[in-house]
Formats: C-alpha cells, structure tokens, sequence
C-alpha cells in the first residue's frame, strides 16, 4: 500500500508494507540514516523522531499508522530550541560514539519546545528513555541546560 | 579489549609471527614502515601531500587518519591533536579519517598487528604521530625555503600559516606540493613540552558536528553501496548449535526476500532491504543440532564456578606456603564472590558490508583488529591477502564487542558472498545487519566468574597472607592470541589488577582455573578488572571495617610502595572531602585501582532512597595518566567508565536457561539511563610521564567505590552481581 505524508516540511509517499515500521521506510526507502536502529522495541529510543511535535520512536511506529502525519527527523530538525540544542551539544562535546545522539537531540529539543527552563527532574524524565551506552548523560544534562540559557538569552 | 600491554609475571613481547599464522594466513614482510609505497603516492594528486599519517590538501585541510577504530574513545581525534600541534596546524583545517587495513603502515606497536584495545591507542601512538606531524612540518619548512630563498631556521609556522619576517607567507595547503617531493626526515625535531600547542590543553572534538546532525555514512549501519543487498543470519540460539535441517518456504514469499542461504554458522536471509530481511528471518523453520551446544543454566554453570575454585588450580603467583601462613593467622577472613555474564550493548549492533567478484573483496566496518580480519576473509575467499580490502567505519561503540580474535563478523560475511557467488548470483554488495537480540544473544561476553578470597590477620590487625582463587572461562585460550599471550600456559587477562596487585601484603598466591564451554567469551571495558578491582577494593574495606581503621588511611598504609596510586587516591580523598562530615542519609565509599598504566580514585556519594534502594549522587574521581593529550576527553572518557561500570553493577547480567539467553534486549537487560547518572568531577593529575590509556581505566574503581559506600550504609557487603540479586536497584 502506500501513504501519504509530510517528512521535514515535504510531501512523501511511501510504498511499503502497512505494517512495517517508519525507521526502516526512512532508513531503506527514503535514505534518511540519521534515525537510528538500536532495539526494535522502543526501549531505547535512538530512532526518536517527531510527530506533530512529539517525539516517538520510529521503530515501533507503523508505516499504515500514518496517513497525512507529519513527521520530522534529525535531517529536518530545525527552530530555536533544536538549534540551541546542537550548539550546546556541539560546545560540550557530548557525544562519544554518538550512535543514540540522533534520538538524544530529538528528545531534548522535543523538551525544550515544551517546558524552556527543564529542572533536573524534567530532564530525568523526559530523557530516560533514550539510552547512551558511552554514558554521556552528565554532558547531555549540561547541554540541556545551557541549550535553555541560549533560548533565553 | 585486547591486553597485550600488561605483562604481570613475566615479560611476553609480542611474537607477530605467531600471531599472524594463529589469525590464518600470513602477511609477510611486515615493516612498520616511515614511507608512503610509492604507488600510492603516485596516486596522489600533484598538489598534495600524502604521508601514512597526514594528507595535506590544496584545498588547506589537513587530513589524519588514525590507524585505530575510533568507537567513541575519542582516539581519531587524540591522534590528530598530536600531529596537529607538531605540525601548528589550525584546529580548524584538521580533518578526521580513519586508516583502512594495511599491517605494514598502521600497526600498533605494541601488538605488531593493526588492532585497537587494551586502552594503548595514545601509548603506542604518542612518539609516532608527533613524528609524523613533526617531519610534515620540516618537510613544508624545507619547500618553504627553497620557494622563498631564505634560511629554514627562520621560517615559523602557527595556526597553520607559514611565514618568514620578510613578509612572505603560505598556507600548509599552498605548500602541500612542494613540500611532498622533499624527504621525509628520519628523526625530525620535536617540540618540547613548553612549545605545545594543543597538548595537554584543548583539541575540541573534530567528530562531534556530524554526530548531531546524523550525517549520512558514519557508520557502518548507515554506509550504502550501489545495488547493496541486506541480510540477516539466523544462528544458533543455543551456543555451539549447528544447523540440522531447515524450511524456508514461507520466507521466501515474503516481498523483497532475494534469497536464502545455508552458510556455516546458520541460514542468511538475503532481501532489497532490511525489513523484509528481518520479517522472513521469523518464518524460517530451523531444526538445531545440539548435540555440542551449551544447554546447562547459567546456575549450574555457576555451581561449576565455585566447586573449581575450592581446589587448586593452575599457579598465576606464588609467594609461599600460603596456607601454613593462613594457620598461623590470628583471624581468616574468607570471602566467596561471583560475576555473572555481560553483554556490552554497544549502541549500534553488530553490521558489516562486504563485496565479491571472485578475485577481488572489499569490506566496510568498524573493524577493531584489522590484520586479523583481513587475513580471515582472504582465506576463507581463497584469494589473496592484497586482493582484500578493508575500509574501516566510525563504530557506534565497541566496549570491547569488535576486537573478536576469530574475526566472526567478517567470516560470517565472507561465507555468505561466496555461497552467493556459488549459488550463481550476479554479483552485490550485501550488508549484514544483527538486531538488537542477534547481538546481545549472540555471546561474547564478559566471562561469568567466582572467586574465593582467604586473608589472613595476624592479633595487631595486619594482614598476613592473601590466598585468591579465581575460576572462569578464559577468553584467550583457544584464539589466535593463545600462543602470545600464554606461553605458560596462564591468562593473565583473568587475574590482571590483583596478582599484580601492589598493597603489600606479606604473602600473596592466586590460582585460576578454566571452565569449559561453547559459550563464547571476550574483553569487555577493562577486562579482568571488571571483576579483580571489586574483589581487591571490597576486600580491603572489609579489612577495614574488621580491624577498625578508617578505608583510605588502610589503603595509604599498604601503598607505600606506590606513589602514583598513593597520590590519586589522597586527590580524591582530598577532592571529594572524605573527613568531612556528610549530610544526613549520605554515605560515601572509595576505590582506587590501576590499570592499562592508569591509576584512577573514586570516592563516591550515595543515598538510600525510602524503598530501600540506592542511588548514587556523586562521584569525585582522580586520574594519573601521565600525559594528559586531550584533557577534556579523558574528563568525558572517565565520565562514560563510571556510567557504563555503574549500569553492570546496578543490574546487568545475561542468564541462560536450559542454554537460552533470557535477556535479550534493553528492555530485560537494562541500561544505566540519566535519571541514574550521578554528577561527576574528575581531577587530572599533571604529568610529564608517557602517556597511557584512558579509554578503560574510569570503569573499575564505581562497582566496589559504591559497594564500599552500601557496607558504610547498611553494614552488608555484596558479593553477588548485579546488585539487583540483593534488592538494592
């Protein structure tokens, strides 16, 4: 079958199975590498990208799901909060191997477009489903942190 | 990781020969050589400079390729900020690539074979890449003169600009040409530690822009070839399975399934893409022989553990009669300890992309130790060591995972492009993808060990004797590394970090013994002292409490004999303010341990929240790894040993059943994940001592630091992994 919908700002059909999931109709069908495969199982959330805003996991999204969604991806993430985001990430040097860091930025900077001034708490909150094996949680915190000063400043 | 530095008994220098035809096939002539071969400087542009190390562009980049995997480590990146500081090129015009497989430019000097691991990257790459840097320099000094007529004493270069007082003035780039027809010096100066640019202060990661933008190609997973297929491979659940029979009808009806092939370790799922390769591997109905595979529990296979170290085993140190020594003790305190197995998770599964058109192979992936690599897919392909090449890809993690001694990825691969190319295909790239499960089933552990640990008291509280005993798979017997790494027939990764121990106890003797099992076993972030740093720590806080001194004082007192570790461990003491009180519910614990020539203190902070479980606030660490090259990076490299030790130690373990794997994925093995990390501060101890590794040494010291801190807190030691079998996650 195929569906229909906005992926960064543009129209895209898909001619895939219904039942396959978006990761892999970004990955294999529409080149996309930047969302990344880390479980299958939405349990560690390197394949994070939004939907309408929100941050999903793209693995354990269906393509059938998504007539007419408008879905954005690391390649299209773009607006104050994701650039502050990258900045932040790029003046810490947070990644290490920087696999999960695709998933990492679309969940900080889903965050930061909600709530501008996250506490600590809201950071645990919103940022432990995504998992980071090389540990780089501290600086990601950090950089969350100063990503909302930069919103602010 | 690989080992090869840490030689507690007795020196073993490497023997390349023996390593080589351990790895199948053989290289021949290895030289680490100075020179570019001709060929490839033929090649090269007329406008470029091209050495082994360093490229020079027209276009004024400056490319070093780092003859390591970097998989996070930060090694690309090292390397480069030493030939970047010799060289005073900019931070700007530094391009990072990563060295493809060639034993006779990039070989790790200290395994005579291009490989990463054991934490030796900057160790043995210090001298050479200053050199490199170094002569790339001279030689743009020498070209410089001549195309000024001026003296090249008076020629300096900074920030990448090249220029003489007369006002004439280049750029590195501008100069490249020239500068590759002059010869390359044999010993060029270099800079004194004064002069440095970039060492020991800041080189910002070169990696880090495209690693948030999700670059396309990075790593192996995303890396594409026209006319690429992807497959997946259904192995043997049960270790050491082999296949008896298989149906594959209904996986073949799935859309985009190009074929399917039986290779030696399982059945290859061949499709266009990945989905369909994934979706017909469920419909294959395999019969399994496991006639030779693992079926025992990890519970029995612990039982095994413990039963062997209860007897004697083969002598890793022997200091005398222990056991009379442990008679005439006032008190002996006997401990029994066990690990369980580790995956090591690394973030990007396992994947490789090979290519075959029968006289030819190509390869594309994060290989860790490319010699062997290279030698195994020429044998098994048939064709010529020269006729392989492998392209080496950033790596999403390794924690270990990628150096294997038996090349399994690549075997795999190479078996499945000749069944193609037998079967009659055209030829394609494929790319083999392993999900979450095929890796964290697959084995390759951190071996599952248990220790029984006797110390000795004599009525003044002093330790008289120590007698260790330690049983667990080896994960060097039986590999390509057998013959190098245990001519005594001893492994030393087992026992490494406490029969080298330095507390000087009067008497100390250790004996291992092997456990015998399918199930394969390999390095995992800081190797055996994943499991010696806890025994040797909690052990000694024990002494502690038993003899009523205070942790860090003990320690001090058997440490005289080792400054740099008496150093770091009264930095973080003194950092993390040990004779402080502490705010009500708080509870600290230490750890000091060395390894692959570091020396790392933690002093940890933790709390026990009203469910009676623990978390771990802070963390102070101190760190002597003599030179620091990038100090920012050895700051992030502790930060990401402390979490991945802590995320085992809190609750990992991979149990088998009846021989199966229970954990399978994150979601039963879990991760460390933020709300679990503690704020870390990490001291670096100023050093004009060579340089050693930093990629490992931050793991060891968190499990017994925090343990330490548990006893303090609740009066109960643990010695069963994870800390999830005590109910305190």
């Amino acid at each position: 079958m195929s569906v229909t919908l906005k992926i960064n700002g543009e129209s895209r059909t898909l001619d895939a199975d219904p039942d396959s999931p978006l990761l892999w109709a970004l990955r294999d069908e529409l080149g996309m590498t930047g969302t990344k495969f880390g479980c299958g199982i939405a349990a560690c959330g390197a394949c994070t990208v939004h939907w309408d805003g929100m941050p999903i996991r793209s693995c354990q999204t269906m393509v059938g799901d998504l007539e007419g969604a408008e879905i954005t991806t690391i390649e299209g993430v773009n607006g104050k909060a994701a650039k502050a985001v990258q900045e932040a990430w790029n003046e810490l040097d947070v990644p290490q191997c920087g696999y999960c860091q695709s998933g990492q930025i679309m969940a900080a900077t889903a965050l930061l477009a909600e709530t501008s001034k996250p506490t600590d708490e809201d950071i645990d909150i919103a940022m432990d489903g995504n998992v980071c094996r090389c540990a780089t949680y501290a600086r990601i915190r950090k950089a969350i942190h100063a990503a909302a000063d930069k919103m602010e400043a | 990781m690989l080992h090869l530095l840490h030689k507690p008994l007795e020196a073993q220098k490497p023997s390349r020969r023996t390593f080589l035809k351990m790895s199948a096939g053989a290289v021949g002539g290895l030289i680490i050589a100075a020179k570019m071969p001709n060929a490839a400087k033929a090649a090269a542009g007329a406008d470029e400079f091209v050495q082994p190390f360093v490229h020079i562009r027209p276009d004024n980049t400056v490319v070093v390729l780092s003859k390591h995997l970097d998989k996070g480590q930060g090694t690309a990146n090292g390397l480069a900020t030493l030939v970047a500081d010799e060289l005073d090129a900019s931070h700007e015009q530094i391009v990072l690539a990563l060295a493809p497989s060639n034993p006779q430019l990039y070989a790790n000097s200290l395994f005579g074979v291009q490989g990463t691991g054991g934490s030796t990257a900057i160790p043995n790459a210090f001298m050479q890449y200053r050199q490199a840097g170094a002569a790339a320099k001279a030689m743009v000094v020498s070209a410089a003169a001549k195309e000024w007529g001026v003296p090249a004493g008076e020629i300096t270069i900074s920030d990448g600009v090249v220029s003489h007082a007369s006002g004439k003035s280049a750029t590195l780039g501008e100069l490249a040409g020239l500068a590759a027809n002059e010869d390359v010096p044999a010993e060029p100066a270099l800079k004194t530690p004064d002069q440095w640019v970039y060492i020991g202060k800041s080189f910002p990661r070169k990696d880090v822009k495209n690693k948030t933008v999700g670059a396309p190609n990075t790593y192996t997973i995303d890396f594409s070839r026209e006319g690429m297929l992807t497959a997946t491979v259904a192995r043997s659940p049960r270790f050491g399975g082999t296949v008896k029979s298989f149906n594959a009808a209904e996986a073949k009806k799935v859309a985009g399934v190009v074929d399917i092939f039986q290779i030696p370790n399982g059945v290859a799922v061949v499709a266009e893409s990945t989905w369909p390769a994934i979706k017909a591997r469920d419909l294959l109905e395999i019969e399994w022989d496991d006639s030779a595979a693992e079926t025992r529990s990890t519970d029995e296979m612990m039982t095994e553990l413990k039963d062997m170290t209860t007897k004697s085993g083969l002598k890793v140190r022997e200091d005398g009669d222990v056991d009379a020594a442990l008679d005439a003790s006032a008190k002996v305190m006997e401990i029994d300890y066990d690990f369980p197995f580790l995956a090591h998770g690394a973030m990007e599964p396992l994947d490789i992309v090979g290519e075959f058109d029968g006289e030819t192979a190509q390869f594309w992936f994060g290989s860790q130790i490319p010699t062997i690599d290279h030698n195994v897919a020429s044998t098994i392909l048939g064709i010529p060591f020269e006729k392989v090449s492998i392209n080496t890809l950033w790596a999403g993690g390794s924690f270990g995972r990628r150096a294997q001694g038996d090349a399994h990825p690549v075997s795999e691969i190479s078996f499945l492009l000749k069944a193609m190319r037998e079967a009659g295909m055209e030829p394609r790239p494929v790319k083999i993808v392993w999900t979450r499960e095929d890796d964290m089933a697959g084995g390759y552990y951190r071996p599952m060990s248990a220790h029984k640990i006797k110390v000795g008291l004599d009525g003044d509280g002093n330790v008289t004797a120590v007698k260790y005993n330690i049983a667990a798979k080896s994960i060097i017997k039986g590999t390509a590394f057998e013959p190098m790494l245990m001519p005594n027939g001893v492994d030393h990764n087992m026992t490494e970090g406490a029969s080298d121990t330095t507390y000087s106890f009067p008497m100390m003797n250790m004996d291992q013994a092997f456990q015998e099992t399918p199930v394969p076993v390999l390095w995992w972030r800081s190797v055996g002292h994943t499991h010696t740093a806890y025994v040797m720590e909690t052990m000694i806080d024990r002494i502690a409490k038993e003899t009523g001194k205070d942790p860090v004082a003990l320690r001090l007192e058997l440490l005289k004999d080792d400054p740099r570790k008496t150093n770091v461990l009264k930095l973080a003491a003194e950092k993390a303010g040990w004779d402080t009180p502490l705010p009500e519910g708080r509870h600290r614990g230490v750890a000091v341990h060395k390894s692959f020539g570091s020396y790392v203190a933690e002093v940890v902070e933790i709390s026990i929240r009203e469910d009676d479980t623990v978390k771990v606030e802070k963390v102070v660490a101190a760190v002597d790894c003599g030179v620091p090259v990038n100090p920012d990076n050895i700051r992030a490299q502790v930060e990401g040993g402390i979490g991945y030790g802590l995320g085992a130690i809190l609750r990992n373990q991979v149990t088998l059943s009846d021989g199966y794997v229970e954990e399978t994925n994150f979601d039963t093995y879990e991760s460390l994940r933020m709300s679990d990390m503690p704020e870390i501060e990490v001291h670096i101890v100023p050093s004009t001592d060579s340089p050693t590794g930093i990629g490992e040494p931050g793991t060891p010291p968190i499990g017994p630091a925090v343990a330490n801190a548990i006893a303090a807190a609740k009066d109960k030691w643990i010695t069963s992994l994870p800390f999830t079998k005590a109910g305190l996650v």
